[in-house]
């Protein structure tokens, strides 16, 4: 059970697909403690239809990688009871316009464990959900649902920006005595980026709860996590161009949010710009936009603008790509709040 | 009859066996199971069995057509369906046109039993709608990918025609009663016996039977009807297709504890079709599907699904039990998935070329071929015919997809609600504007 980390891999940082640097990041964990497993729909032996689960069956065995029966409420029921009787259980939900029949497990169940047993039973349980657009998908596949849970207690909510966050967020919420919603960006699942695969899990640092300076610069301050960390760090390549200046914050968390890290960049830009996949209307953006005004409303020189999903559902693959924040609206966002 | 009706379970329980009509060798099939089921299949004629084998040939052709489509990047996805033509032309061909039919994502072969053109699934794989046909022109809902939730649905719509004819029956009581108490004379009863008139109701919607996109529709009215009989209009039916995987969702069982409780007149298709995407049928339930609905008392029967008349027989059954007011019915239909899961999967990952090629001799449609040239049924002007007919309709499938524009932008924001709503049209104004913003359109740096 307890660490046995001396054989991990390679010392040296690799470059490394998001979706595998993840599937190091579970390998890690699942060899330093024999509690973590892993169940979901395909996840065994075809290792989980966006692979980041391949190979870790073959390593770990059919009964720490888990192919459940389609039921995704069974699998996060059942996850819980497997919690309570010591184990940490990693769980796949293939899609996220498919974590909706687990929905009353985590919200009513999961959220609140904790809670109703004044803290003595712990659901240290992990639910990994690739989410977001961009992949050219039917309906279902490309939906960011992360607002609804993180507007329940009891839950965190997170979303890696990079590969490297990828690889040790998921062992760090792994490591959460907290129920954990780890959603992955699956539109950037294949796009490579550096690995340190030394790095553990950086729990006594909090990491899963601090947002990360993806940038500096100091005229517009641009809040992005999972799959638009990328979007704002283009965006900010192409406004130096024209001589402004953007701090990229990479939020990492969600629940709870490092509002201290935006504030502190805000304060010193003037304006902020909140861009996520998820439908503007109650989305993360206003929750940040509420608190940057509550606490920057002197050094704001813009009001705070969302780039965020139209109120209509998840369109056609064909039209995705006008629905999605892409880099034009999120420039033609930086041009309205530099305009003030 | 009534003892099949009743104890269903009983002839099939001991050794799970299907029922089944021909064989792999397109031989056919006499036996005691069987024989329960003979009567619904006497109304066929050699004709009748030459549209199964045709429809599934336009069924498989589709298929064909739709992957090689996808494979050239003119469809984002597909979602094969070679290997279940059987289970899709048999059962859907049972259906009476007023029947409702709730699918899945794989009923391609079932659409083209209720007369819609399968074309127009291919808008849902080429990413330019959502399905978007409409639901009531052929009694064919929309395709629902979340697996399992459609099921509820149909058990719903099944309740609502119960509803239907309670509220009918109650009218007419409180019209009968009126009368009654107006004129206590024979002119109430001349009254209600003209409400009465059987025939309307019984009337079979009889499609053309020389119609091109569905060949065989003629024979979709379920004839053993005695409407006559109870003066009653025949109730209508409704059916749901599901897979395997889908029965371990908990909506399913739901859908079979509403259903059996209102002794609603649905029927539950199954497709085993042995896997859901890598996960075999030994990782999702241990005992036989078919027994599934027994639990909730709806009785089940396991059929061959690649046997077309055992697939047409039971579902025949299946809703006549439904129709005549003795509840839902569980079918399983043992079939096999001979493609992918769909164009973006490989099962060479999860399971073997040996399984592959034993399903393979079980082809639903070589079987059916063999029986027609046994009886000596098929001919090569037939072939002739019929190659030219699929000939024809992929090129019209290919010319259809490769004419599918993308569509208006502005559409993202059509029907999000039924009346006006200030979110929607919010975002579409600022949309709007946002568009117009670029003088010359440069397309994404993205
Ligand atoms: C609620 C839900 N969970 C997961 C999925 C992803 N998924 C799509 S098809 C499928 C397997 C379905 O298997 P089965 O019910 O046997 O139908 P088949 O595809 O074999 O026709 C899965 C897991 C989904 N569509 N909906
Ligand atoms: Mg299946």
């Amino acid at each position: 059970m307890t660490a046995t980390v001396s054989d991990t891999t390679a010392e040296t940082t690799q470059r490394l697909p998001f979706a595998k640097a993840i599937t190091e990041g579970l390998r890690a964990a699942m060899r330093r403690d024999d509690k973590v497993m892993l169940m979901g729909e395909d996840i065994g032996k075809l290792g989980g239809v966006f692979r980041v689960t391949e190979g870790l069956q073959a390593e770990f065995g059919d009964h720490r990688v888990v192919d459940t029966p389609l039921a995704e409420s069974g699998i996060v029921g059942t996850a819980i009871g497997l919690a309570m009787r010591g184990y940490s259980p990693v769980l796949e939900i293939q899609f996220d316009g498919f974590i909706f029949p687990a929905y009353d497990q985590i919200t009513t169940q999961l959220a609140k464990m904790h809670y109703r047993s004044k803290g003595r039973i712990k659901l240290p349980i992990v639910i990994r959900v690739p989410f977001g657009g961009g992949i050219g998908a039917v309906e279902h596949h490309s939906e960011s649902p992360e607002a609804l849970f993180a507007h329940t207690p009891g839950l965190r909510v997170v979303s890696p920006g990079s590969a490297h966050d990828a690889y040790t967020m998921i062992q760090e919420a792994i490591a959460s005595p907290d129920p954990v919603l780890f959603f992955e960006p699956k539109g950037r699942y294949w796009e490579k980026g550096p690995v340190d695969l030394s790095v553990g899990p950086r729990v006594e640092a909090g990491t899963l709860n601090k947002a990360a300076i993806a940038r500096a610069g100091s005229d517009v301050t641009m809040v992005a996590y999972g799959p638009t960390v990328a979007t704002a760090l283009r965006s900010a390549e192409a406004a130096a161009q024209e001589g402004i200046s953007i701090e990229v914050v990479d939020l990492r968390a969600i629940s709870p949010l490092d509002t201290d890290t935006i504030v502190e960049s805000v304060r010193r830009t003037g304006r902020c710009v909140v861009v996520h996949e998820a439908v503007s209307y109650m989305g993360p953006g206003a929750e940040i936009a509420a608190r940057v005004t509550e606490r920057c409303f002197y050094e704001l020189q813009a009001p705070v603008l969302r780039v965020g999903g139209f109120h209509h559902p998840y369109p056609v693959a064909k039209l995705e790509h006008d629905y999605l924040p892409s880099l034009d609206r999120v420039l033609d966002a930086v041009d309205r709040v530099m305009a003030h | 009859m009534t003892d099949l009706l009743h104890h269903p379970l009983v002839e099939f329980t001991a050794e799970h066996a299907p029922l089944q009509f021909i064989n792999e060798r397109g031989e056919r099939v006499e036996n005691q199971q069987n024989a329960q089921f003979v009567r619904y299949l006497e109304h066929l004629n050699v004709d009748d069995l030459k549209n199964f084998y045709r429809d599934m040939m336009v069924v498989r052709r589709f298929d064909i057509e739709a992957t090689a489509l996808q494979r050239q990047g003119e469809l984002a996805l597909y979602a094969p369906l070679l290997g279940q033509e059987a289970a899709q032309v048999g059962s859907g061909q049972a259906l009476a046109a007023s029947d409702m039919v709730f699918p899945s994502y794989r009923e391609h072969g079932v659409a083209h039993t209720r007369g819609m053109d399968m074309a127009k699934i291919l808008q849902l794989f080429r990413g330019v709608d959502h399905g978007g046909w409409d639901s009531f022109e052929h009694n064919f809902h929309l395709y629902t990918l979340v697996i399992g939730s459609h099921a509820l649905h149909a058990v719903g719509y099944a309740m609502g025609i119960q509803q239907d004819a309670r509220m009918t029956a109650q009218r007419d009581a409180a019209a009968q009663h009126d009368a009654a108490t107006q004129h206590s004379d024979a002119q109430a009863g001349a009254h209600f016996g003209d409400a009465d008139a059987g025939e309307q109701g019984t009337t079979q919607p009889q499609a053309d039977a020389s119609s091109p996109d569905s060949a065989s529709a003629a024979f979709r009215g379920d004839t053993s009807q005695d409407a006559s009989h109870t003066g009653q209009a025949p109730q209508e039916a409704v059916m749901v297709y599901f897979g395997d995987g889908a029965t371990s969702q908990g909506d399913v069982s739901e859908a079979l504890g509403f259903a059996a409780v209102n002794n609603a007149p649905v029927v539950f298709f199954c497709q085993n079709n042995q896997w859901a995407i890598s996960v075999p049928n030994s990782l999702q339930f241990k005992a036989p599907l078919y027994l599934r609905g027994s639990g909730f008392g709806v009785p089940g029967v396991r059929v061959d699904g690649n046997d077309v008349l055992a697939v047409h027989a039971a579902t025949r059954w299946a809703l006549e039990h439904a129709r005549h007011g003795n509840g839902p019915v569980f079918i399983e239909a043992v079939t096999y998935r001979m493609g992918a899961h769909t164009t973006s999967d490989d099962p060479t990952k999860y399971r073997s070329r040996e399984e592959e090629a034993h399903w393979r001799a079980k082809d639903p449609i070589d079987r059916i071929r063999l029986a027609l040239e046994a009886e000596g049924a098929w001919s090569e002007t037939d072939d002739a015919a019929l190659s030219a007919e699929l000939e024809g309709f992929g090129e019209y499938l290919r010319g259809y997809v490769r004419s599918l524009g993308a569509p208006e932008k502005s559409s993202m924001f059509e029907h999000v609600y039924a009346t006006e709503n200030v979110l929607v049209s919010e975002d579409k104004a600022w949309f709007a504007e946002y568009e117009a913003s670029f003088v010359d359109a440069q397309g994404e740096a993205q």
